[in-house]
């Protein structure tokens, strides 16, 4: 599914990569705690979380996943932006849930991973 | 090749910074982009744990043809039982460090799984030293 069908299902504004958005995102993880997202082996994935710090945005680098989904409108900060645009990381913003997210994006076909 | 960074304690906003500069120089190197995920996730839990559990520290990498060698020395409390802070779900981190997404008790066994040999030397009161040992993919 491309990226902004998934922002358009998620009522999500793209934040940063918005040349990104006709990619193809297959498979998505939700979690909170960044030492479990670092121990995914798929790369290329997108990350849904609540977390919203700069360690979010370094995990996603470090493992290789390009695109972030943060719930419930949790403020993305100008660093986040710039470092995630340094990396060319997707990042969206939806007003929904963590649980809404995912279901919604499960019902539509995207695979997760355990 | 040798570089040196150096970390300071509790300092959550360049927490990674050393594990980017080592990602994107390990990329200019081509090295397998499987191995350098591997790499650097394990260095960026152990930067993490330097930042979350002690003073300031260190982190030398070497990079030779076939293999890299991360050294993280660092000033802090030490850990008293290596085994069992190496065990899943241990941790002693305070809320500030989960709050940043860490302090599950994943990180050390995590280094482990993604290096080919890690080994720890500690002395309570003094600091902690990690020694990650990666071999390149052969092509
Ligand atoms: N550099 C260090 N200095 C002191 N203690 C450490 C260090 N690294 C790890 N530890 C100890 O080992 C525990 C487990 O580490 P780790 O597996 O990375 O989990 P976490 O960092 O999430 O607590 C830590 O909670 C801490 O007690
Ligand atoms: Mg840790």
């Amino acid at each position: 599914m491309k990226v902004s069908e998934i922002a358009t299902l998620l009522d999500a504004k793209i934040i940063c990569g918005e040349k990104h958005k006709d990619e193809n995102i297959e498979k998505a993880f939700s979690s909170d705690l960044m030492s479990d997202v670092l121990r995914i082996d798929a790369t290329n994935l997108l990350l849904m979380t609540g977390l919203s710090n700069l360690q979010t945005i370094r995990t996603a680098e470090m493992a290789d996943i390009g695109y972030i989904l943060f719930v419930r409108s949790k403020k993305v900060t100008p660093e986040m932006i710039k470092l995630a645009c340094e990396n060319e990381i997707v990042i969206m913003e939806s007003p929904y849930s963590l649980f809404k997210a995912s279901g919604v994006l499960y019902n539509a076909g995207i695979n997760a991973l355990y | 090749m040798q570089i040196k960074f150096a970390i300071e304690g509790g300092d959550f906003a360049t927490a990674g910074c050393a594990s980017s500069q080592v990602k994107k120089l390990l990329k200019q190197l081509n090295i397998d982009p499987s191995d350098i995920k591997k790499i650097v996730v394990a260095l960026y839990e152990a930067e993490v744990n330097i930042v979350a559990h002690a003073y300031r520290g260190t982190i030398t990498v070497q990079i030779d043809p076939q293999k890299i060698i991360i050294v993280l020395d660092d000033e802090g409390p030490g850990i008293a039982d290596i085994n069992l802070a190496m065990q899943e779900g241990y941790s002693t981190a305070t809320s500030k460090v989960r709050e940043m997404g860490f302090g599950a008790g994943m990180g050390l066994s995590n280094i482990k799984k993604n290096s080919d040999e890690l080994n720890i030397e500690s002395i309570v009161g003094k600091g902690t030293k990690l020694t990650i040992t990666k071999f390149f993919a052969t092509s």
